[in-house]
C-alpha cells in the first residue's frame, strides 16, 4: 500500500554509536504472512541503555517485530545478537533469560487474583508469596509505581493494571525493557506519570524499546528513533532533533489520505435523543451510568472520547437495547421513546449498531459470512419469507458488502474468523450501512486495524453522516474523534460531559476530561455536569 | 494434575467427520475384550450381536420398531444441546406422555368411541411431554437452577407416578391383580404397516420428524437462532434472540417428542400401560444425539445403531446366554468413547511438569 516516497531518508548504516557492541541487534529480519510482508529486512540496533524508539502507524509492522524480538514468532530471514554473539530465542522464557521484559499492550491478569498472585504468576522459579512481595514493594518504590500486593486486579485502575505489568517485567531485572504502546489505554496524566516511571529506569542505565505512533512521546523520551513504514525500515535518528511534522511526514509517508469531510450537507433534527439516562449494569464489575444526556442529529458525527471501562460498553448496550432501562423516555429514536424496545425493534425503527468486539459479539466466529449477515438482517424484509432464510438472497447480501467495502477474504462465503480484523470490520460496518440506517451507534470502529483499513472506516461513517443519518461514534483513539466528529463528549465514571463542536475543543481540554479534572465537584456521586 | 487438555488451533476435518465411527469401531473392539473375559467367543458373540439382527425381516422389523423412539426422542434433545441447554429427562417426559395418552385410552375404554381417539392421545401425549419439561426449563430461567438436575429428577418422579397409577386407579380389574391397565382398544392402537408384524405408523412419524428438524435447522430462522444462541450467547442476543425464550421453546419441543414417544409405544407395541414401558430411550436417546452430531440426518442412522444393540442383546441373550444389560454396558461405552473421540481431535493433552525449569 505505502512505497517509501523519495523524500525518506535511507537508514543509517551504523545505528548504534560506533565503537560500541549493541546490546539487541536485528539485522534484515524478515516475516511473512502469505503473500504479505509484515516486516521486510529490518536492521534495528539497541545500545545498551538507550531509550530506542519503535515508530510507525498502526499495521507498519511494529508489533511483527517486537514478537520477533522477544522469541514469540521466528522470522523467516535474517538474524539476530543479543551482546555481539548470535541470539535465536525459540519462546519468551528465553528472550526473559536474557533479559528481555516486555509489557504488552493488552494485559494478561487474573481479574480475582491479587496483585501479588498474579505477579508470582509470571515467575520462574519457586519464590514464596512472602518474599516476592517484598521485592514486588521494594521495585515500586524504587520506581514510583505504587501498588498495593493484597488487592485484587478487579478493584484497579487500567493505570495500575498497566504498573502491574511493568513491575512483573521489571521483576526478572531485565537490561532492556520493551513497552508496546503503552500510553494507548492511558489518560493524559497517568502517561505523564508513566513518563517519570521511565525515565528512572532509564537513568538506572536500562534499555528501552518505545512502541508507539504518538510523537510528542516520542521527542519527550527517546534518544533514537526507528522508524517503520509497510514492514520497512524508513528511517533511523534521534527524535530530539527532529520536529513532530517531519517525523510524522516520515512514519505516515504521503499517500494515506486523510478522509475527506463531506461539505456543506445540512443538519437536521435529532435522530437520537439521550435524556438523563441512568443504569444499573448486569455485570458487578461494570459502570453505572449516571444521568446520561446527549443527541445526535441527522448529517452529523457525535464523537464519545473516553478511557476504557469509563461506561462507554454500557450506554452502547443501553442504546443499542441489548439492555433495557426503566424508563422508556430516556432514550428517543426518532422522536419515538424506544428505551423499553428490543435491540430488533430498533432496528426496525432505523437503528443500526457495531459493537466493539468483532468476534462473539458483532459475528458468531465459526459461521459462514452469509449467516453472520442474517444476524442483523432478519428483523427486516428480503432475507427471511415466512420463517424461511433465503440463501440466495443472502450470499447476494455478502457479495454487495464485498464489493462496496472492498472486503478482501478467502473464498465467497468464507467463515467469519477467517477474515482479518481490517476485513471483518469492513464486513460488519458494510452489513449495517447497506441496511441504509438512519441512526448508526458504533463503539471502537477502529481499534486495531491498519491505517488503510481505519482511513476506510472512517470515511464510510463521514459518507453516512453526508447521507442525512445520523452517527454516534465511542472511542478511545481522540485523534479519530477529532477527525471525523462534528461534536464530541467525554465519558467518565459513567458520566457524560456536555458536548461541544470538535473545532471549539482541544486535545488537552478532553484529555483534562478523560482525566477526571473539569468535572463539577459535588458531594453525591452520581451527580451530573451542569 | 501432571496433565491438561489444550485446545487445537485447527482439528483436522476429516478426523472430525470420522470421529463418531471410530467411536463405533472402539466400542466393538472393547465389547471383544469383554466377551473374551466373559468366556465366550468374541467373533461369534459380534456376529449375534451385529450381524444376525440384519440377516431376518423379523429382527429387521424390530430394529425400526426400537430405532422410532429413539430417534424421535433424540431429535428433540438435539434442538435442546445446540442451543446449549440439558435437558436430560426425556424419560421421565416420555413416561408422562404416555400416562396422559393413555388416560383417555382408559377413561373411553369399551365405549365406542370414533377415529378421533388415537390423534387425541398423541397430542395429549405431546402436550403432557412438553409441559411436563417446560417445568426444568422455567425453574433455569426464572431461579437460574440446573436444569440439568432438575430435568433429571422428574424422571423419577414420573416413574412414581405411572406406579402408583397402574397399580391403584387405572389396575385393569380383569389382570389377575398385575400391575397394568387393561388391553387398549383397536381405535387406540397405532395403525400397522404389516398386517401380523409389531411395524407401526409411529415408525413413518420418525422419520417425518427427522426430516422436520433437519429443515427446521438447516432453513428456518428458528433454527438458524438456535445454532446462534449455542454457538455465541452474546452474538445472539447482539441478534435481538431471546435466550429464555428459545430455552422454553427447546425444552417444550423435545418434551413433546418425547410425550410422543411415549404414547406411540404404549399405543403401538405394548398395547397397555404397565411399569417398565421404556427400557431406558429417554436416557439412550441421549447417546444417539451425540452419536449423530445432533444433526438430525445422522441421529437417524444412529438411532438404527442404538436399535440394533437393544436387539442383538437380546438375541446374545438367547443364543449365547450373556446378560441382556450387556448392551447397556455397550451402549455406556459407546457415548464414553464418542465424548473421548470429540475431546481429543479438539483438545491435545500435554503433560505439565510440576516444577517447570527456567529455559
Amino acid at each position: 500500500m505505502n512505497t517509501p516516497s523519495d523524500q525518506s531518508r535511507p537508514p543509517d548504516a551504523a545505528a548504534a554509536p560506533p565503537g560500541e557492541v549493541p546490546l539487541l541487534q536485528g539485522i534484515g529480519l524478515t516475516k511473512r504472512y502469505g503473500g504479505f510482508v509484515a516486516n521486510d529486512a529490518i536492521d534495528i540496533a539497541i545500545a545498551p541503555g538507550q531509550a530506542h524508539a519503535l515508530l510507525g502507524e498502526n499495521g507498519a509492522g511494529k508489533s511483527t517485530l517486537v514478537k520477533i524480538l522477544n522469541g514469540l514468532i521466528q522470522p523467516d530471514d535474517g538474524e539476530m545478537r543479543w551482546r555481539g554473539e548470535a541470539f535465536t530465542p525459540n519462546g519468551p522464557a528465553a528472550a526473559h533469560a536474557r533479559g528481555i521484559g516486555l509489557v504488552s499492550q493488552h494485559f494478561a491478569l487474573f481479574d480475582n487474583l491479587t496483585v501479588a498472585e498474579n505477579v508470582a504468576l509470571g515467575q520462574i522459579g519457586g519464590e514464596s508469596l512472602k518474599t516476592l512481595s517484598a521485592r514486588l514493594a521494594q521495585i515500586s518504590e524504587r520506581y514510583g509505581l505504587p501498588l498495593d500486593p493484597k488487592r485484587e486486579v478487579w478493584r484497579l485502575s487500567v493505570g495500575e493494571r498497566q504498573r502491574i505489568e511493568i513491575v512483573r517485567a521489571l521483576m526478572q531485572e531485565p537490561h532492556c525493557l520493551m513497552l508496546d504502546e503503552p500510553t494507548a489505554v492511558l489518560t493524559p496524566a497517568e502517561a505523564e506519570r508513566l513518563f517519570e516511571v521511565l525515565q528512572r529506569l532509564h537513568a538506572d542505565g536500562r534499555a528501552l524499546l518505545y512502541i508507539s505512533h504518538k510523537l510528542e512521546e516520542v521527542k519527550q523520551l527517546c534518544d533514537t528513533a526507528t522508524i517503520l513504514r509497510a514492514g520497512r525500515v524508513v528511517a533511523t535518528c534521534d527524535p530530539r532533533t527532529e520536529t513532530a511534522a517531519s517525523l510524522a511526514r516520515l512514519m505516515v509517508g504521503a499517500d494515506v489520505a486523510a478522509p475527506k469531510p463531506q461539505p456543506g450537507h445540512a443538519i437536521g433534527a435529532p435522530r437520537l435523543s439521550v435524556s438523563d439516562l441512568s443504569l444499573t449494569p448486569d455485570d458487578p464489575h461494570g459502570t453505572t451510568l449516571r444521568r446520561i444526556t446527549c443527541d445526535v442529529r441527522a448529517g452529523e458525527i457525535v464523537g464519545i472520547a473516553g478511557v476504557a471501562g469509563n461506561g462507554q460498553d454500557e450506554l452502547f448496550a443501553a442504546l443499542s437495547g441489548e439492555q433495557l432501562v426503566d424508563d422508556a423516555r430516556s432514550i428517543s429514536i426518532d422522536g419515538r421513546p424506544a428505551g423499553a424496545f428490543s435491540i430488533t425493534a430498533r432496528r426496525k425503527l432505523g437503528a443500526a449498531f457495531v459493537p466493539e468486539q468483532r468476534l462473539g459479539h458483532a459475528t458468531v466466529p465459526g459461521m459462514r459470512l452469509s449467516d453472520n449477515a442474517l444476524l442483523t438482517s432478519h428483523a427486516e424484509g428480503g432475507v427471511v419469507r415466512h420463517g424461511f432464510v433465503d440463501r440466495a438472497a443472502l450470499l447476494d447480501l455478502v457479495d454487495r458488502v464485498t464489493a462496496a467495502f472492498d472486503v478482501r477474504k478467502p473464498g465467497r462465503d468464507p467463515e467469519a474468523a477467517r477474515l482479518s480484523g481490517g476485513n471483518l470490520q469492513k464486513f460488519i460496518i458494510g452489513r449495517e450501512i447497506l441496511r441504509q440506517p438512519k441512526l448508526l451507534v458504533v463503539n471502537q470502529p477502529s481499534w486495531g486495524l491498519d491505517a488503510g483499513a481505519a482511513a476506510a472506516i472512517r470515511q464510510a461513517l463521514i459518507d453516512l453522516a453526508a447521507g442525512g443519518a445520523a452517527v454516534l461514534v465511542i472511542s478511545q483513539d481522540l485523534d479519530e474523534l477529532l477527525e471525523i466528529a462534528d461534536r464530541v463528549a467525554v465519558m467518565f465514571h459513567g458520566r457524560l460531559s456536555p458536548l461541544v463542536a470538535a473545532r471549539e475543543t482541544s486535545r488537552e481540554q478532553l484529555g483534562l476530561l478523560m482525566g477526571g479534572s473539569g468535572w463539577p465537584q459535588q458531594g453525591a456521586r452520581d451527580a451530573v455536569p451542569a | 494434575m501432571p496433565f491438561r487438555l489444550e485446545r487445537r488451533a485447527e482439528p483436522a476435518t476429516a478426523m472430525v467427520a470420522l470421529s463418531p465411527l471410530i467411536a463405533v469401531a472402539l466400542t466393538i473392539v472393547t465389547m471383544a475384550a469383554l466377551f473374551a473375559a466373559l468366556g465366550k467367543d468374541p467373533l461369534a458373540a459380534l456376529q449375534v450381536y451385529f450381524i444376525v439382527p440384519l440377516t431376518d425381516t423379523y429382527s429387521l422389523q424390530e430394529i425400526a420398531v426400537k430405532a422410532s423412539p429413539l430417534v424421535m426422542i433424540a431429535v428433540g434433545l438435539s434442538l435442546c444441546y445446540r442451543a446449549n441447554v440439558w435437558n436430560i429427562g426425556a424419560e421421565g417426559q416420555l413416561l408422562i406422555g404416555a400416562m396422559a395418552g393413555s388416560w383417555l385410552a382408559v377413561a373411553t375404554h369399551g365405549t365406542n368411541t370414533g377415529p378421533w381417539l388415537l390423534p387425541a392421545m398423541l397430542l395429549l401425549g405431546a402436550a403432557a411431554g412438553a409441559l411436563y419439561a417446560l417445568i426444568p426449563a422455567l425453574c433455569k430461567i426464572r431461579f437460574g437452577a440446573s436444569e440439568i438436575l432438575i430435568s433429571l429428577m422428574l424422571v423419577y418422579v414420573a416413574e412414581f407416578a405411572l406406579d402408583y397409577l397402574v397399580r391403584g386407579p387405572w389396575r385393569d380389574p380383569a389382570g389377575f391383580n398385575f400391575p397394568t391397565t387393561a388391553e387398549f382398544d383397536a381405535a387406540a392402537t397405532m395403525p400397522l404397516l404389516i398386517a401380523g408384524s409389531r411395524l407401526h405408523a409411529g415408525v413413518i412419524l420418525g422419520v417425518l420428524l427427522v426430516i422436520g428438524a433437519a429443515v427446521l435447522l438447516g432453513r428456518t430462522l428458528k433454527g438458524f437462532e438456535i445454532r446462534v444462541v449455542g454457538a455465541a450467547p452474546r452474538a445472539a442476543q447482539f441478534a435481538g434472540f431471546d435466550a429464555d425464550r428459545l430455552t422454553l421453546t427447546t425444552f417444550a419441543i423435545s418434551g413433546a417428542l418425547a410425550g410422543l414417544a411415549g404414547i406411540i409405544e404404549v399405543a403401538g407395541p405394548i398395547g397397555h400401560l404397565q411399569p417398565g414401558i421404556s427400557p431406558g430411550y429417554g436416557f439412550t436417546a441421549i447417546i444417539v444425539a451425540f452419536l449423530g452430531r445432533l444433526d438430525p440426518l445422522a441421529i437417524l442412522a444412529a438411532g438404527l445403531f442404538l436399535a440394533l444393540t437393544f436387539i442383538g442383546g437380546e438375541q446374545a441373550q438367547i443364543a449365547l446366554k450373556i446378560p441382556q444389560d450387556m448392551a447397556k454396558v455397550i451402549q455406556g461405552v459407546l457415548l464414553f468413547y464418542v465424548l473421548a473421540c470429540d475431546s481429543l481431535i479438539l483438545y491435545r493433552v500435554r503433560r505439565t511438569a510440576a516444577h517447570r525449569k527456567a529455559a
